[in-house]
């Protein structure tokens, strides 16, 4: 066991707790942050994906201990009204069926678009492969974050 | 189950009464306008249904409340029956909130997610509830004004009079709820519907983008541990010992421990299916400490031989031997080739099929098969259970709450009172969640470590535990006369350890010499219902051989089914056709205008069609496949539905969209195969699911518009999918392709 200071959703939370404990775990059990989901912890799924440093990662396979000090955020912290783009466009087009896949999926929009403002078909498919969809709202996705790319475009070019 | 059985009891439908502080709340019987029970399908539905109700609740402050009794997997019910209710009722929609019910025998019935029955069965009972409160509404103002009942007007949520008096609901809501309960309300017109048809947006939208803690294994109580099941490495195996000293030394792990689910003759119900008996647990503080320490168990695994199970279904009570041994799927399928070959039961005769096939002309013969398939419900199995000697409470992810609650009550010898059992959103159901072992495991779980605990099921402990979709075979035969008539139509389908026979279905009616015939192997490789059980094959098979049997009579494969129906309209051959032939023909004829079939514009696309009937809906799909890096591509598909009246529209397509994109992804990669009695795929690294780059670019979705009441989604699009791909596959590659999945025999091809 060892100590942790991590900065979680712009707050530093400690946790003692195994060096090895994957940040979905540590997420989930130990700093009641549930919304990042397990799936399949091999990485094959995407469900558990948060942001390092403003990068959409599997959660499950990073271990407490590679963290730092680096910015770990996660869906309950992507914006503070639940109105980030990404999270406006998903409920203007409807996606979820089941939604338990839906917050791995919008961490990872959300860091496409920050990577990519203007992403092609074949770019939101290749950053998104990662992320399965068991429910198959594959094309409500791809049709959200084209929303979402709009209306960041938009209302950057109005700044 | 301790219910109150009323089948068709009309005199108990409504009952009014105060919420403690101020408002109505107005109970419903909705099972008075259920039709017969016995038209579910492949439910085993008992026979005699219990009483089932929903709470209306009208506050003083003008929200109106419905408490949701079927449990949400992402079918969309907590929004589509609110939509029912508050269309009656005549609310503002912004003022109706949803909460989901928690399991209640007495109040709120079996509450069964499945069949596609939600919407069906709740559409006339919920109008009737929402038209009667309305009029209790309008008397409660009309006796406050003394001014004539039907003098008083609504309008979203307003009582209004010509006088110029008007109140909220809420203000009347009190007095409403001691008013009588009115009885034989005129119901709307649908062309006066204006919430139904018109589409709202998911009541949950907003906890689900921003990852509220809605799931079962999002739940959790203040000193609840984490527990996993070691389960045998494969079937046919038990457990003969284990060594769990390593384990116990690992941090934060409390306890070890074996226990047996069911008792020795253990009387089970349909939906009491469990793999492995004996449990080998370990209970810890954490997820990750007990799945590391799970990893140290020392295990000796031994074969568990045959064993029998004790089963109680409509028939009674029967024994039921499951057979020891490791299976294999080479082993099995040479099996099914051998079975295929041996008499079996008839199961429909029309006609004199053997005299026409004898004088035939050409015979077609086909053989499909499909494999095992497991659900992978993107949230594992889990439930929470804290149990006592004097209670349970039970908190999870549970599509037939009404269905494990005796089971429960049995085996922890509590009654169903000291039981509760509260419903969480589920992360996909597909039928898995139908079987509750899971939560059965949790209770006795809890029981023994005396403790809140959740039990988790890792990705691998569901993949490989088993109640899949069954292994399905079917040979299919057609008869030609000289002038390429279809005279005779066999079909002889098995499965492990069941067949996938409809023997009622299309073309069943449609051809004057018919036979179908169903055969299965026993098998220690559970299985369950799989969204759209038996039909997910036989659309499959049918309407590829169906595709087949069109170009050898050298006609259009839409017209070819489009006449067939003609025939089961105008002269249906035999009884109990199950389904409507106008009905049918009509989602063909729009697929085909929608699709632009045989019109210029689509030669870019080798196309596709399928179409199929189950849970009470009518679909139909025009797929599009192209070949995209020397790979065949759905790109578009073309999908008609017909469920009667469309409650929310935007999501009565997306379930479409989400259906057609499932059906491609199993036709194309889905597989759960076996050596040795251990299941070959254990994650989704090795277990094939479609992915956003392999969905189509288009779906479009077109509902038939009529005022039919309405029936299920969740099901009916899904099956017709596999069959419109298989075509398109044909139209890509030229070669039929007969066993699924597609994507291995793709790839040996190049």
């Amino acid at each position: 066991m060892a100590i942790y200071n991590l900065k979680i959703n712009g707050k530093i939370k400690q946790v003692n707790v195994d060096p090895s404990t994957p940040m979905l775990w540590v997420l989930r059990d130990h700093l009641d942050l549930p919304g990042t989901k397990y799936g399949c912890g091999i990485a094959q799924c995407g469900a558990c994906k948060v942001h390092l440093n403003g990068v959409a990662v599997p959660s499950c396979q990073l271990p407490v201990s590679a963290v730092g000090k680096q910015a770990v955020t996660t869906i309950e912290g992507l914006s503070a009204k639940g109105d980030h783009p990404v999270q406006k466009a998903w409920l203007e087009h409807d996606v979820a069926q089941c939604g338990y896949c839906q917050a791995g999926q919008i961490m990872t929009a959300a860091s496409l678009l920050k990577e990519n403002p203007k992403p092609t078909d074949a770019d939101i498919d290749a950053y998104m492969s990662g992320n399965i969809c068991r429910c198959g709202t594959y094309l409500r996705i791809k049709e959200a974050i084209k929303s979402a790319a709009k209306e960041a475009n938009t209302s950057s070019t109005r700044k | 189950m301790d219910t109150n059985k009323t089948t068709y009891n009309r005199r108990s439908f409504l009952k009014a009464s105060l919420l403690s502080g101020g408002g109505m709340m107005l109970s419903v019987s909705w099972l008075s306008s259920f039709k017969a029970a016995d038209k579910l399908e492949a439910l085993n539905l008992p026979p005699q249904w219990s009483q089932l109700n929903a709470y209306i609740q009208i506050t003083a402050d003008n929200v109106v409340k419905l408490l949701c009794p079927n449990p949400e997997f992402g079918q969309n019910v907590m929004t589509s029956l609110p939509m029912i209710l508050a269309e009656e009722l005549d609310v503002d929609w912004k003022n109706v909130v949803v909460e989901m019910g928690h399991h209640d025998n007495t109040k709120l019935g079996p509450q069964f997610t499945g069949g596609s029955n939600s919407v069906r069965m709740y559409w006339k009972p919920l109008r009737e509830a929402g038209a009667a409160a309305r009029q209790m509404l309008r008397e409660a103002a009309a006796q406050t004004w003394s001014v004539p009942v039907d003098d008083v007007t609504t309008k979203a949520g307003m009582l209004q009079h010509s006088s110029g008096k008007s109140a909220k609901y809420g203000e009347m809501a009190t007095k409403a709820a001691t008013l009588a309960v009115p009885k034989g309300m005129k119901l709307k017109a649908p062309k006066d519907f204006s919430i139904v048809r018109k589409s709202k947006k998911n009541v949950e939208g907003q906890k689900i983008v921003t990852g509220k803690p809605l799931f079962g294994l999002d739940y959790r109580q203040e000193g609840m541990l984490i527990a996993m099941i070691q389960h045998p490495p494969a079937f046919g195996m038990k457990l003969k010992s284990f060594d769990a000293s390593q384990t116990l030394k690992m941090p934060g792990i409390k306890d070890v421990f074996s226990l047996k689910l069911y008792e020795d003759s253990f009387e089970q119900g349909g939906f009491d299916t469990r793999t492995f008996n004996d449990l080998l647990v370990v209970v810890g503080k954490t997820t990750w400490e007990v799945m590391n320490a799970r990893k140290k168990l020392k295990v000796e695994w031994e074969p568990a031989g045959d064993t029998k199970d004790t089963m109680m279904g409509r028939g009674g009570k029967r024994e039921v031997t499951v057979p020891g041994g490791l299976e294999s799927t080479s082993a099995q399928l040479d099996k099914m080739a051998e079975y295929a070959k041996k008499s079996a039961q008839q199961l429909r005769k029309d006609g004199d099929p053997e005299t026409a096939f004898k004088n035939a002309a050409q015979i077609i013969e086909r053989t499909y098969n499909a494999p095992f398939l497991a659900h992978n419900c993107m949230e594992p199995m889990n439930f929470f259970a804290h149990v006592t000697e004097e209670k349970a409470l039970l908190v999870g992810p549970l599509q037939a709450p009404g269905w494990t609650e005796p089971t429960l009550s049995k085996i922890l010898k509590l009654p169903a009172d000291k039981i509760e059992i509260q419903m969480t959103r589920m992360g996909g159901g597909f039928g898995r969640r139908a079987y509750g072992h899971y939560l059965t495991e949790a209770a006795l779980i809890s029981k023994k470590a005396k403790a809140p605990i959740k039990l988790i099921y890792t990705r691998e402990d569901d993949m490989t535990y088993g109640i899949y979709r069954p292994m399905y075979t079917a040979t299919y035969r057609a008869a030609l006369d000289a002038n390429k008539n279809l005279i005779a139509f066999h079909v002889k389908g098995g499965g492990i350890p069941e067949h996938a026979i409809h023997a009622n279905r299309f073309p069943a009616g449609a051809v004057d010499n018919y036979l179908a015939e169903g055969w299965e192997i026993p098998s220690n490789i559970t299985i369950g219902a799989f969204r759209a059980p038996r039909s997910n094959f036989n659309a499959a098979a049918e309407q590829s051989f169906l595709d087949e049997v069109a170009e050898a009579m050298g006609k259009d494969p839409i017209e070819f089914r489009l006449e067939l129906l003609k025939r089961a309209k105008e002269s249906p051959v035999g009884k109990n056709n199950e389904y409507d032939p106008d009905r049918y023909a009509g989602v063909l004829k729009l697929v085909k205008d929608k699709s632009g079939w045989n019109k210029p514009g689509n030669e870019k696309y080798h196309r596709g069609v399928a179409a199929y009937f189950c849970h009470n809906s009518y679909a139909a799909h025009v797929v599009d496949m192209v070949t995209r890096d020397g790979q065949p591509y759905v790109e578009r598909v073309l999908s008609a539905m017909d469920c009667g009246i469309v409650i929310n529209p935007d999501a009565a397509t997306n379930m479409v969209q989400g259906a057609v994109v499932d059906g491609i992804g199993n036709a194309f990669y889905g597989a759960l195969t076996h050596k040795a009695g251990a299941a070959e795929q254990s994650n989704f690294h090795n277990y094939r699911m479609i992915r956003h780059n392999e969905a189509p670019k288009q779906i479009e979705v077109h509902f038939v518009e009529n005022d039919l009441d309405p029936t299920g989604l969740g099901e009916p699009p899904f099956p017709p999918v596999f069959g419109a791909v298989a075509n398109a596959l044909y139209k890509t590659t030229g070669k039929r392709h007969y066993n699924q999945p597609f994507k291995p025999v793709l790839d040996k091809r190049i």
